[in-house]
């Protein structure tokens, strides 16, 4: 478990005190995929290293497993950062250094292994990440992908129990962003690993996390399940994110559906509700048309999930609502 | 017949020993300006602005220490380093009372470029080691030499292509040399032959150095 207790943190630049984290107190559960989400200089990349003090707090205290972190001293801090796996955006492998010899760094670092041992885990590891037949290579003959793979590897060849991505998939595109993710998924599963994301992309969120938070400002503005989160955000920083995954403006849908008659209302359904034959047997039952404004019908990680908007007409308005009601699917009305 | 009579000054004998004391004076002061250089450099680097040891003082003083050091022309350093040259090699003279000044006079250019080598070396790279626990003798053995090997190398090249060219003024300590040939029988005697044979020989050592240093430096670059 990952708690931050009241932490903060200002930066000196110039003579003046920049806040670049206002106190903030986050529990992040063992074995969660936890998501920070932010727009750059929110904050997120600082709460991200402040875990395993790549930053050090100005005041509060962070606890990992029963440990205070902020309290550790040099040593200390070392064997810690051992248990703690990090990738970055820019992967930062070493170019000169093939493949095997940059998955094996932390544990030559580390000490403790003979060579052959070190070799065993190296195999392992690049056959956990699909990379076997590429160990003898140099970084530089790999693509963005593959690095990202390596960098994975890296991080966990010391067999962490925390893995901390720093914006992992903000310079891939779509595609391998999508496989990397995977992998992540596969080895929070597998591994029981605790992941910390931090990341500008609500798609990277609602593939991946169970949990997550969202920044701005310095501060954590909302936080919940991804659920919760993705499909009724609340605070407006939240709403841009989404509107910007779901690529839809709410203002410029609200002139378009200005003269369309009816009530509008927003259907979320979750979970198997998603595929219940619901909308026909309300309309069936209450005598009340409906026609689809727009919606969307995708997975929340394993979960699906559909959120419709529909005009609502005729009939028992008020009958086929308390049936929606009923039926496990959250309504709102919007007009 | 005209060819060999344009060599009639040259003296082989005396060009072979020359390129001797050349070779020895390069390739000795060389390995003693690496040796402190080197750390020198890495020091510069720690000490620098925004970097693991950043040292405000320390790097102030280092600086002026090698600016100071790197702005005394060569000439110059030569002879105000004699006693000092007299306490470390028992002579000022010679091939042996040239090494010293020919040391102090590269070391601080070659710490510098030192120095410029390893700020190449994307910080990335250093946060992502210090994220795996590494000590900081660890990040700068196993990272950061490493991945500025490449820049290291070219910068081994220009100070050994500098030393050949402070080597021909240590004929001023009788240290002898191709320079020194060059100075004493091409220029002062108006032996244009000799002038002509030093100066080739000159120009193939550089070449060989800058092939051999360029090849070094895309063998370690693996990019």
């Amino acid at each position: 478990m990952i708690e931050f207790q009241h932490v903060h943190k200002t930066y000196r630049v110039a003579g003046r005190e920049i806040p670049a984290l206002n106190p903030t107190s986050l529990t992040i559960e063992d074995g969660q995929v936890f998501g920070l989400i932010g727009h750059s200089g929110a904050g997120k990349s600082t709460m991200l290293r402040l875990i395993n003090r790549l930053e050090e707090p100005s005041g509060g205290t962070i606890i990992v497993d029963g440990e205070d972190v902020t309290a550790f001293n040099a040593n200390q801090l070392r064997g810690f950062r051992q248990q703690v796996g990090m990738i970055f955006q820019h992967f930062n492998l070493l170019a000169s250094k093939t493949v095997a010899d940059n998955v094996a760094l932390p544990l030559t670092l580390a000490g403790g292994l003979s060579r052959s041992e070190i070799d065993k885990r190296v195999t392992e590891l690049l056959a956990r990440v699909g990379l076997s037949d590429h160990a003898k290579k140099y970084p530089a003959q790999l693509s963005g992908g593959q690095k990202q793979r390596v960098g994975i590897a890296r991080a966990l060849s010391t067999n962490p129990k925390i893995l901390l991505c720093d914006e992992a998939t903000s310079a891939l595109d779509p595609q391998t962003t999508a496989s990397v993710l995977q992998l992540l998924a596969e080895i929070n599963r597998e591994l029981k690993l605790t992941i910390v994301l931090i990341t500008h992309e609500m798609d990277v969120i609602r593939r991946v996390c169970d949990r997550v938070a969202v920044m701005d400002a310095g501060q954590i503005v909302e936080q919940g399940s991804v659920a919760d989160v993705f499909l009724h955000p609340q605070h407006p920083t939240t709403k841009r994110f989404v509107q910007e995954d779901e690529q839809v403006d709410e203002g410029e849908q609200r002139d378009d559906f200005a003269h369309v008659p009816g009530r509008i209302v927003r259907l979320t359904f979750q979970g198997e509700a998603t595929y219940a034959p619901l909308l026909g047997t309300v309309a069936r039952e209450t005598g009340v048309d409906y026609s689809i404004l727009a919606g969307r019908i995708d997975r929340i990680k394993d979960v699906p999930y559909g959120q419709l908007t529909l005009a609502v007409t005729g009939g028992d308005m008020e009958a086929a609502f308390d049936r929606f009601k009923a039926a496990d699917v959250h309504m709102e009305v919007l007009r | 017949m005209d060819a060999l009579n344009f060599f009639a000054n040259v003296d082989w004998a005396e060009i072979w020993l020359a390129t001797v004391d050349t070779m020895v004076m390069l390739f000795g002061s060389l390995f003693f300006t690496v040796l402190l250089g080197l750390p020198l450099g890495v020091l510069l680097f720690l000490c620098g602005p925004r970097q693991m040891f950043e040292q405000k003082g320390v790097y102030a003083l280092l600086s002026l220490v090698v600016n100071i050091l790197r702005s005394l022309p060569f000439i110059i350093l030569l002879i105000v380093m004699i006693p000092f040259t007299v306490l470390i090699t028992g002579t000022s003279l010679g091939v042996a009372g040239a090494i010293p000044p020919l040391v102090v006079g590269a070391t601080p250019f070659f710490a510098r470029l030192v120095e410029t080598a390893l700020r190449e070396v994307d910080r990335g790279i250093i946060e992502a080691t210090q994220s795996m626990g590494a000590t900081t003798r660890q990040i700068i053995t196993s990272a950061l030499l490493p991945e500025a090997r490449p820049g290291i190398f070219a910068a081994i090249t220009v100070t050994a292509i500098t030393l050949v060219s402070y080597t021909a003024m240590a004929g001023v300590v009788g240290a002898g040399g191709l320079g020194d040939l060059a100075i004493r029988f091409g220029y002062q005697r108006f032996q244009t032959d000799v002038m002509v044979v030093t100066v080739v020989l000159l120009l193939v050592l550089v070449q060989v150095l800058q092939s051999v240093g360029d090849k070094l430096v895309v063998h370690f670059s693996r990019k």
